[in-house]
């Protein structure tokens, strides 16, 4: 078992969960959208967190399988009127599949190349969904997707029992993912991160730790773009271009990467910003990519990791910080 | 018949446009490994630039002059101010020179607004040939003329200068040109300076055919990646071949297959990359 980043991670992991469990009645009904929303892109950044913070891969197309995801739930609600437990596998799987392709293609790769060769994939996807009109409606997106109907005493359609079921979507999530990074295999991960040819050396199959890890990545990924569909009611490339790709990086890197966690909070500081933002001036652009540069140049770690390396500091005295 | 040479034409001119923003990128990529999503930031903030002095002075060629230099001077301070120090960090290049492209676009906004021109090009750049019955408009054998002179000049300078040689060495191995008493921080800067640069030029140049509107820079930026990537980082063959492809396959494919135009373009990208990671004529 991992011993615990600080003294208190648990209460503090526990606290924030309880209050997301309590929050809806105290909430307005645009702030509970907003969390909502978070909670979807938290599933998205916490998916990239498994190649990019746990294996050391940053790719520049995970938006494709957050789209393919996606337009499952809007082809498939639309035109033949699917529910959520056709949609949800047929939506996840078609994101795990095109990852199992892809990750073929882009594992040849390391760096800069990696993300090239993302980019150029995820652009594929983004092209067709651009383009391929008949089945895509192109830049029009689909819109009027119907919110599920899971037998539930209560209607997905309004905001309460949605935000519920978006929560569920993420601890089931994070309890998974969590599982997978303690595993042997996540820590072998963290191996192949820290040292690829010493793994190697070690006997472990890192092509094929990589691979595994790329795939899952696409897969919870594609789950959070199914959510996305249901909550948003719409789809348009948009949810899968260039940007978005970006954008997951950066929720990623500015909670901190390789916390799980962290990525999490990213994803709920960005999607605040940017509705709150927006809500007061027209120039929220400006201070995006403010955001991005500070970032990098002032939380380097991400937030999380900010706050585990003042704890560390903290607990073995000033004296040994450096180390 | 008319059919295809139009298209092939029309592919070629697009590829010259992509080489004029693909070259310097693919110098930049092959001497600092610099992940840069401001690349099409330039391309559009050239274009409006280009389009403010054509106003002013009236002149083409200030325009192209003005846009590209006034570009490359931004580009030198981005580099020198944040670029520089993230050697290696490839997310870190690509978050911070997103943050550049979102303030950009942004700032491209406030000033010019959000509606669409078109630069206005000199009459002797205006009308077309026609040979038979097929039209040849005289702007697009324009852009390939200047690409084909980048072209030409680049590989000159590459190949029989002293410089050059000292791009090429810091391309081959950053490490070992330091070593030997090269200024790898100069010719860094200096490459980098001239990508923002052609990448104004190609901004410009592409106002008079395309127009200059918000959101041309990420139209463009996938396309002058995946040129970068396919010919090879560092390979100046490799951009002009990567460009080539790329406009023609663009253009067959939106006339051809209009519904899976990206998809013929990007696939068969991938696909090359499959068989050859680092491009056509790149080196690991």
């Amino acid at each position: 078992m991992r011993p615990a980043l600080f003294s208190g991670q648990r209460v503090v992991v526990a606290i924030i969960f309880f209050l997301l469990l309590i929050s809806p009645p105290f909430l307005s009904s645009f702030l509970l959208t907003l969390l909502t929303q978070a909670l979807i892109y938290a599933i998205l950044a916490m998916s990239l967190d498994i190649i990019l913070g746990y294996t050391g891969l940053a790719s520049l197309g995970h938006a494709a399988y957050f789209g393919l995801g996606a337009y499952s739930v809007g082809i498939l609600a639309t035109r033949y009127g699917a529910g959520f437990w056709v949609t949800l596998p047929a939506g996840v799987l078609l994101a795990v599949a095109v990852a199992a392709i892809f990750g073929l293609v882009a594992l040849r790769s390391i760096g800069v190349y990696f993300l090239m060769i993302t980019l150029a994939l995820g652009m594929v996807v983004w092209g067709l969904a651009h383009r391929w009109v008949t089945m895509t409606q192109g830049d029009n997106g689909i819109s009027a997707i119907p919110r599920p109907d899971l037998g539930l005493p209560w209607s997905l359609a309004h905001s309460i029992p949605f935000y519920y079921f978006a929560l569920a979507g993420f601890l089931i999530s994070f309890w998974i993912l969590l599982v997978i990074v303690r595993s042997p295999f996540g820590r072998s991960l963290v191996g192949i991160r820290e040292s690829e040819s010493r793994m190697r050396t070690l006997g472990y199959h890192v092509w094929l730790h990589k691979y595994i890890g790329f795939v899952i990545a696409g897969g919870f990924a594609g789950f959070a773009g199914v959510l996305w569909a249901y909550y948003n009611g719409f789809v348009s490339p948009t949810d899968l271009q260039l940007a978005t790709s970006v954008e997951v990086l950066l929720m990623v890197a500015l909670g901190g990467r390789g916390t799980l966690l962290g990525p999490a909070l990213g994803a709920t500081i960005i999607v605040f910003l940017k509705n709150l933002v927006s809500v007061y001036t027209h120039r929220w652009l400006l201070i995006l990519g403010a955001v991005y540069i500070a970032t990098i140049v002032y939380a380097p770690e991400g937030v999380v990791g900010a706050v585990i390396q003042w704890a560390r500091r903290t607990r073995t005295g000033p004296l040994r910080s450096e180390a | 018949m008319e059919f295809w040479v139009t298209q092939a034409f029309n592919g070629i001119s697009y590829g010259a446009l992509l080489f004029l923003l693909a070259g310097g990128l693919s110098l930049i990529f092959g001497m600092m490994r610099i992940v840069n999503m401001t690349h099409g930031s330039y391309y559009l903030l050239g274009g409006y630039v280009g389009l403010t002095v054509i106003w002013r002075t009236g002149s083409f060629v200030l325009a192209i002059l003005a846009g590209a230099l006034a570009i490359a001077l931004i580009g030198v301070c981005e580099w020198n101010a944040f670029l520089k120090r993230l050697s290696g960090q490839e997310l870190g290049q690509v978050l911070t020179t997103m943050g550049f492209a979102l303030i950009f676009q942004d700032l491209a906004l406030i000033i010019w607004g959000g509606d669409p021109y078109t630069i206005p090009v000199p009459s002797v750049l205006s009308g077309a040939y026609q040979i038979g019955d097929l039209y040849f408009p005289v702007y697009r054998i324009f852009i390939i003329a200047v690409a084909a002179g980048v072209a030409l000049v680049l590989w000159l300078v590459l190949e029989q200068t002293r410089v050059g040689a000292m791009m090429r060495a810091t391309v081959d191995d950053p490490e070992m040109a330091r070593g030997v008493g090269i200024n790898v921080h100069g010719i860094s800067m200096v490459v980098f300076a001239l990508g923002a640069f052609l990448a104004a030029v190609a901004g410009v140049v592409a106002g008079g055919f395309v127009g200059v509107y918000p959101g041309a820079d990420f139209e463009i930026l996938p396309y002058a990646f995946v040129v970068v990537i396919v010919g090879g980082m560092g390979s100046l063959k490799g951009a002009l071949i990567g460009s080539l492809m790329v406009g023609l396959l663009d253009n067959f494919g939106k006339a051809l297959f209009p519904e899976l135009s990206y998809f013929t373009l990007f696939a068969p990208m991938a696909a090359i990359l499959a068989v050859r990671p680092t491009g056509l004529y790149g080196r690991a």
